[in-house]
């Protein structure tokens, strides 16, 4: 039984690498082919960093990332805290499933509400074709909104309120107390957060799709048009490091984790 | 205690909600109208009509996103349970490896699938080298549905790896104190516990699999239309706003019904649903 | 490592704004706005001549002011018409095809050229594309300049087809090749595949003849093996497919990766198409647009884009150049024959259809995307987990009924 579970999750796993494996590979192909492999070369990864058009969809990417997790971790900062405070049960309800709407909406309908909202208003403002940088930034923030209130909200609803009583008590105003012993206790929750904004922007594609100008492309954007296009296999090797820089990153995380938990563990033994 | 409230703490939600009315409630109230406009800007039911020409392509999309659905679970629940199974640190590593997939765009491994998969591709070289006939399968509904699969997969595994390993091993024990077997263990025991990890896996799956365009367009070659190709293409080439936006109402309606069922069988743990 | 990961981001958004602060501080250069095809300027790759760089080099030497090219591209002459027509970005060159000029220039989009600083236009030649005529779309040769033209032929993997097959668009048609054939994946170059098959007009506005070819089109729909665009270039080079109809320019690109590839003209007529360098009314800097024209029908510049995109060009100094020749022939011993002898094969351009004609076809093409194979297997399974879904969930819940009941009784 034993062995027949492991060798299941062996296949399985291996079907589910297969394909990201032979991208790994014929990365490092000398010739343009998929299906033969004819020896080791680099000679992608150099084409890569002279396709100035793959260089700058990165930047769009980095660019958009931060802004809009920055954004929407400032906005879904306050905002949990206020759903936090709110007395209104209803008023709360309220925003609170408006706010999981493009949580449960599938990532096309979004993206296509968006492009409309972006395309009438412009056409009514007379803007003309308003799509581009900051419509992205506009879609992308709004998309990664609920994600932040999600991972910071327990955080308000954890904070044990004796505290700001505490700290009220001793002669802060609300507002100090909010900005010197509440905000430190939720900021893991904030972080969490914004790492969440900013993976789930780097990776977002459909949403981007439609919201999007040719001229504002961002890295997913890109491989989109290369995969519809003649596929460069320069785009193997941006894949490969793509890949690579995940790995590293989620292995970073784990690592770190598991050090904090080993510390973690000594210091409650030393107790 | 019922102290006042700072105007910070009154005001801090009013920028989110502000936002959410805008880019929220404001571009579904878009759909709305063009769904229920013509051209012209008239008030009409004529892109609703319309629908009638499309519904086999709705048909056809439930039930390609069903039929992934359904071997997503088969392949993943069997999955989750043994990664559950496993050493603690064992459990680690494998978790990782499940994830590392779905943080690598899902355009690349679709792509990478294709190549694969195609009549010139590896596994075609790799039949013919062995003696077989080569199969063409991009262009078929399998194909969709293995892209479906594969891209998938992890997003079912994940919430029921997370309600198996958060079940409590002592009802493990009491079920084989009680003398079931392994099978009745599992069947009457681990199984229903997890409903609310396979529910929001089901969603999970579902939901991008009806939807997308991606997949049906590389493996299917362009042969099928699903939801999202058609939406995609009165969006994107057609411009053809408003037939796209009565599509998409009536996608966006499906969905939320079928979540609304689903979590009726789940106790409606919402927090299963972001891992 | 939280507080690693915000300074990496803090970081890495300093890295991003550092850039762009410091470009604001300007210096006296002109920018000129380029709008063009995708891969359709030799750009310095592979070790061609980067044109763009060129430019500005001989601009800042011959008149002493920088220029900075800023080239941006688009994929389809409808984008970019959009992009033009909402006036949300000013270009100083664009580069549409035929029918897009025409549209362009009855909208008022385009501007009137100074030939005076093009004296280079002596070197092109309209013949070749146009016989004794002007250009349809531009009758008085004011307001374009052609950059490259071209045909589409149907390329084929020898090994798969027979020779016999060739020579018109019937092989698109043929059951043997079941599968195998690739069609493109927009209405105007589908249809055009049908209607020269039934030897009508690509530009015939008799409803019943495109609802004629709508018919031969879904009569093809099981032989197609995928609808599809520029992919055909990975399909025919790694041979996933035997037959795909595409542009001329585009098969030498295709045979450099795979030699068993082969380019065949249909009897029955193709189209043609020209791509031409116009400038936007909207341009801020017509002046050095009109002189970048000048520069991209220069001997230098025009051989390194014909070599570089492949597509026939209409200039005497490229097509008259023996090692223009030379390096055509060694990409493809009848490279020549089949970007310039072209003067035996009807050729068609696509013209501007009225608006509700468009509309018409699209709602064809509609039908044809929309009519999908009928996937028995998947419907059956899909119908028998529903039905195995429905019936579980009765029998639970007739059971747990049941159970209840049961504990009910042994309670009272």
């Amino acid at each position: 039984m034993k062995i027949l579970s492991r060798a299941y999750m062996w296949v399985v796993f291996l079907l589910l690498y297969a394909p990201i494996l032979v991208l790994v590979v014929f990365s490092f192909n000398d010739g343009g082919s998929l299906s033969s492999y004819t020896g080791f070369s680099l000679r992608w990864y150099g084409e890569l960093f002279r396709d100035s058009v793959a260089l700058e969809s990165l930047k769009n990417s980095l660019f958009l990332a931060t802004a809009s997790s920055l954004l929407a971790t400032a906005l879904g900062t306050f905002a949990a805290l206020g759903l936090d405070r709110m007395r209104n049960r209803y008023l709360k309800a309220a925003i609170n499933s408006v706010t999981n709407v493009p949580m449960m909406n599938p990532d096309i309908v979004t993206g296509v509400s968006m492009m409309l909202l972006f395309v009438a208003l412009g056409g009514m403002l007379g803007l003309g074709d308003v799509l581009g940088k900051w419509t992205m930034l506009i879609a992308h923030t709004t998309f990664s909104l609920p994600y932040v209130i999600l991972s910071v909200l327990p955080r308000f609803k954890q904070f044990d309120r004796t505290l700001r009583e505490a700290a009220l008590d001793l002669g802060c105003t609300p507002a100090q107390s909010f900005f010197k012993v509440e905000l430190p206790a939720i900021v893991p929750g904030v972080v969490s957060g914004l790492v969440m904004a900013f993976t789930l922007s780097l990776d977002d594609f459909v949403i981007s799709h439609f919201v999007s100008s040719p001229d504002f492309q961002t890295l997913p954007l890109y491989i989109y048009n290369q995969t519809a296009h003649n596929v460069k296999y320069s785009m193997y090797a941006l894949c490969t490091l793509i890949i690579v820089t995940i790995l590293v990153l989620l292995l970073a995380v784990n690592f770190a984790g598991s050090i904090g938990d080993r510390t973690k563990r000594r210091r409650e033994a030393a107790k | 205690m019922k102290g006042r409230r700072s105007l910070l703490e009154k005001a801090a939600a009013v920028p989110h909600a502000v936002w959410v009315s805008l880019f929220v409630i404001g571009p579904l109230l878009f759909v709305l109208y063009f769904a229920f406009t013509d051209t012209k800007g008239s008030f009409s039911f004529s892109n609703i009509e319309l629908l009638s020409s499309y519904s086999h392509i709705f048909f056809l999309s439930i039930c390609f996103a069903l039929v992934a659905t359904a071997f997503c679970l088969l392949l993943g629940y069997p999955l989750a349970f043994f990664m559950a199974r496993c050493k603690p640190s064992t459990q680690k590593l494998l978790m990782l490896l499940l994830m590392l997939p779905m943080w690598i765009s899902l355009l690349i491994r679709t792509y990478s699938l294709m190549t694969l998969l195609d009549n010139g591709g590896l596994v075609n070289s790799l039949l013919i080298s062995l003696g077989l006939e080569p199969v063409s399968m991009v262009g078929t509904g399998g194909a969709v549905i293995l892209g479906m699969v594969y891209d998938f997969l992890p997003y079912m595994v994940l919430p029921i790896y997370t309600s198996i390993s958060k079940l409590d091993g002592r009802y493990l024990e009491a079920a084989a104190d009680l003398g079931c077997n392994g099978f009745q263990t599992l069947f009457r025991v681990v199984l229903p516990l997890t409903v609310p990890g396979i529910v929001s896996g089901i969603t999970m799956v579902f939901v991008p699999s009806i939807s997308t365009f991606y997949i049906s367009q590389k493996l299917g070659g362009g042969n099928f239309d699903l939801i999202g190709d058609t939406i995609e293409r009165q969006f994107k080439y057609a411009s053809t706003y408003h037939i796209g936006a009565a599509i998409s109402l009536v996608m966006m309606i499906l969905i939320l019904i079928s979540i609304a069922v689903m979590n009726r069988f789940s106790d409606g743990d919402g927090e299963e649903m972001i891992v | 490592m939280k507080r690693l990961l915000v300074l990496c981001l803090a970081a890495s958004l300093l890295a991003l704004l550092l850039p762009l602060l410091a470009s604001c501080g300007g210096t006296d250069t002109v920018t000129l706005y380029v709008y063009n095809w995708g891969e359709y300027i030799s750009d310095g790759t592979e070790g061609s001549l980067d044109v763009n760089a060129a430019f500005s080099e001989w601009y800042e030497q011959t008149y002493g002011v920088r220029v900075k090219v800023n080239y941006s591209t688009y994929s389809s002459n409808e984008d970019m018409y959009a992009k033009i027509s909402s006036g949300a970005a000013n270009y100083d060159i664009v580069i549409p095809s035929d029918y897009m000029i025409g549209r362009m220039i009855s909208e008022g989009l385009l501007r009137k050229l100074n030939f005076s600083n093009i004296p280079n236009i002596e070197n092109i030649d309209n013949s070749v594309m146009f016989g004794d005529k002007t250009p349809y779309y531009d009758p008085e040769n004011a307001y374009s300049v052609p950059y490259t033209y071209g045909t589409v032929g149907i390329i084929y993997n020898k090994t798969m087809v027979d020779e016999a097959d060739l020579g018109s668009w019937d092989i698109m048609w043929n059951e043997k090749y079941q599968g195998n054939v690739l069609q493109f994946n927009n209405s105007r170059d589908a249809f055009a595949t049908a209607l020269f098959k039934l030897g009508y007009s690509v530009n015939t506005e008799n409803e019943a003849e495109w609802r004629e070819a709508l018919a031969l089109l879904m009569a093809q729909k099981p032989i197609v093996q995928g609808y599809v665009m520029d992919e055909i270039f990975n399909k025919m080079e790694n041979g996933s497919a035997a037959i795909a109809p595409y542009y001329a320019g585009d098969f030498f690109v295709m045979y450099a990766d795979n030699e068993d590839l082969g380019f065949s003209y249909p009897k029955e007529g193709t189209n043609v198409f020209v791509d031409a360098m116009c400038v936007p009314t909207s341009s801020e800097n017509p002046e050095i647009a009109e002189r970048y024209i000048n520069f991209m029908l220069g001997k230098e510049a025009a051989i390194a884009n014909a070599e570089y995109i492949c597509y026939a060009s209409p200039n005497r100094l490229v097509f008259e150049d023996e090692d223009y020749r030379a390096t055509m022939e060694e990409m493809h011993p009848d490279a020549m024959d089949i970007l310039y002898g072209t003067e035996d094969i009807k050729m068609e351009f696509y013209e501007n259809l009225p608006e509700e004609h468009l509309m018409m076809v699209n709602s064809l093409w509609e039908d044809l995307k929309i009519e999908s194979p009928i996937n028995t297997s998947i419907i059956v399974m899909a119908g028998a987990i529903l039905c195995g879904c429905v019936g579980g969930g009765i029998y639970l819940t007739v059971r747990s009924r049941k159970r209840r009941k049961t504990v009910l009784n042994l309670w009272s």
